[in-house]
């Protein structure tokens, strides 16, 4: 492979996570660069131009997104950092935070200056007590070489950034959710339109973004929006971290241009299947939440439009892949069980429904299934999805329609059979 | 409430927690942090604890009720010296962590949601860790540990059991 690391370029180094080794390979060049000889808006076209979508999930153009903001400086605005890496299947964020916090940390700064916030958040997911350690040291050593604090690197330009620990809930990674928890409450989404960039953290302007995208603002900076929309694929520019788990020989997190394909991924850089004798079954290319793609079907490029295409979403690219021992119903099964755990209890389709879908896949499982379970099953994630306030709906109920779509006949031959037939409920 | 004596915290983490209210563009930022300290302090989250922290932060007692009940990593009761917390998520059940909870749980002899009557270990099933390259994966406290087998729980309880 030619392809050199940009995002993972540091994390090999001794002491990768210290500023020395930072600055020896380049770092915070971006950052003196920009400040000395361009301007918050030309910071925001560049980062337009080169085409980076959001790492978090939706891929949403983030140029386009910090240019929702309202034109005035009435209100201080603020930038949250999305740390809470909580969809199953996804740890990109946390090595980039512990192997190398100043790659994130230089785009935070970047970040907040293109968009002129003097406060930013850092809302890290409370079990990462390693990545906080780190991300908090690294803050402190910015501050010591004048990256942050007042009148930054003589450019007039103020920025705190302020850690903050969540504390134990799936549904804070969703952006309202975290704004209310950042406040010190419940994190319960809100209802949108208003939409953070107008009304978010205290009720003033407020942009969210994810800790790999910020990473990627470092690298626009570095070496200009043309450079970077070299890489990748048309409209899926950038390069990319890759998560592989489940029955792969090698799991782990591998950097790669979007666009790389998933059997690439899986055979080359995560190292092929797990046991020789069990190929490949299925695979959930974007973390839990994404549709599941079946064997046959997983001959897919990894960027946003082309699993679109593939009526999947690319989502954290947190890929668990399962093999032929996998039986689906246990695995949606475990999913549903996560998701009526996590619903945060505020929208009667996804409390309710995570509820019904974690009994209907019980009784399949445990040999009590009824003819019609499949149907009641697909007929209740209808009642879900696009029904509730935040995209939690659709995180359990495309699961639920694609397992069951796809393995249709394993679902029923838990009714007919009394049972999984593949016996290897490695549940308790 | 308002006599000195009551605080249910040391004086060090009240003035720690004071200086918290002026920390954040808005005092009510400052619960999460807060609540994190008197666990830290106390191993838990008492309703008396629940009761002062409202006080200081301006907001009612059921408030903070609710916040605590919400997130799972506060505690509403004490929990073992040792709390293995074992990831049951997808990418985890794949790799044997329902195994690696069964072999705690006859190890311990507790079941997942108790603890030891020693106080020394408590066992919980907990969602995903984002740590599934190493699944299946755990934590103890704050540490991570995995990927996990049998052999590998029999080594961490026997560092554990001397600590």
């Amino acid at each position: 492979m030619a392809y050199e690391p940009l995002l993972l370029r540091n994390i090999h180094r001794e002491d990768s996570r210290s500023i020395d080794v930072y600055l020896a390979h380049g770092g915070y060049q971006g950052l003196r660069r920009a400040l000395k000889e361009t301007t918050p808006e030309a910071m925001v076209e560049e980062v337009k131009n080169s085409g980076l979508r959001g790492r978090g999930g939706a891929g949403f153009s983030t140029g386009m997104k910090w240019s929702f903001l309202p034109k005035g400086l009435e209100k201080p605005r603020y930038l949250c950092v999305n740390a809470d890496e909580s969809e199953p299947g996804t740890f990109k964020d946390r090595l980039l935070i512990e192997k190398d916090p100043h790659l994130v940390l230089e785009g935070t700064i970047l970040s907040a200056w293109a968009i002129q916030s003097r406060t930013a958040f850092f809302y890290i997911r409370g079990e990462f007590y390693a990545g906080e350690r780190i991300f908090r040291r690294a803050i402190e050593e910015a501050r010591a070489h004048g990256f942050l604090g007042t009148n930054i690197l003589g450019s007039g330009f103020d920025l705190e950034v302020i850690p903050y620990r969540g504390a134990g809930a799936y549904i804070c990674g969703e952006e309202t959710a975290l704004l209310e928890s950042l406040e010190g409450k419940r994190g319960l989404p809100r209802i949108k339109p208003p939409f953070p960039a107008i009304v978010g953290l205290y009720g003033c302007p407020t942009i969210i973004n994810n800790v790999e995208t910020l990473a990627n603002v470092t690298l626009i900076a570095e070496r200009g929006a043309a450079w970077y929309a070299s890489i990748g694929r048309p409209k899926n520019t950038g390069p990319k971290l890759f998560c592989l788990s489940g029955h792969v020989k090698r799991p782990g997190v591998f950097e790669a241009p979007l666009g790389t394909p998933l059997l690439t991924l899986l055979n080359e850089h995560a190292g092929g299947m797990l046991h020789r004798d069990r190929p490949l079954k299925a695979c959930v290319p974007g973390g839990s939440s994404m549709k599941v793609l079946p064997a046959e079907r997983c001959d897919v490029l990894m960027d946003f439009d082309s699993l679109a295409a593939a009526g999947t979403m690319l989502g954290s690219a947190g890929g668990m892949v399962m093999d032929s021992s996998t039986c689906m119903v246990a695995a949606l099964l475990n999913l549903a069980e996560f998701y009526e755990h996590e619903s945060c209890g505020q929208c009667t389709p996804c409390r309710e429904g995570t509820g019904w879908f974690t009994k209907i896949l019980r009784r399949l499982e445990g040999g009590q299934g009824r003819a019609e379970d499949p149907d009641l099953l697909l007929d209740v994630a209808r009642k879900v999805e696009g029904n509730t306030i935040c995209p939690f709906g659709e995180a359990i109920a495309w699961p639920v329609q694609s397992y069951v779509t796809e393995f249709r006949s394993e679902f029923d031959a838990h009714v007919a059979r009394k049972g999984c037939p593949l016996a290897v409920a490695a549940r308790s | 409430m308002s006599l000195a004596a009551a605080i249910p915290v040391s004086s060090g983490t009240d003035r720690a927690i004071d200086a918290l209210l002026t920390r954040f563009p808005r005092q009510g930022s400052a619960l999460l942090p807060a609540l994190y300290l008197i666990q830290d302090e106390q191993g838990w989250i008492s309703e008396d604890s629940m009761a002062y922290v409202a006080g200081k932060i301006g907001v009612s007692p059921a408030f903070v009720v609710g916040v605590v009940s919400f997130y799972t990593m506060f505690h509403r009761r004490p929990v073992g010296r040792h709390h293995i917390q074992v990831c049951r998520t997808l990418s985890c059940m794949l790799r044997g962590g329902h195994e690696v909870m069964r072999h705690l749980e006859s190890r311990l002899g507790i079941r997942k949601g108790e603890t030891t009557p020693d106080g020394r270990f408590s066992l919980t099933f907990v969602e995903c860790l984002g740590a599934c390259d190493t699944a299946p994966c755990a934590q103890v406290n704050d540490e991570d540990v995995g990927p996990l087998d049998r052999e590998k729980v029999d080594a961490l309880l026997e560092i554990l059991k001397g600590r």
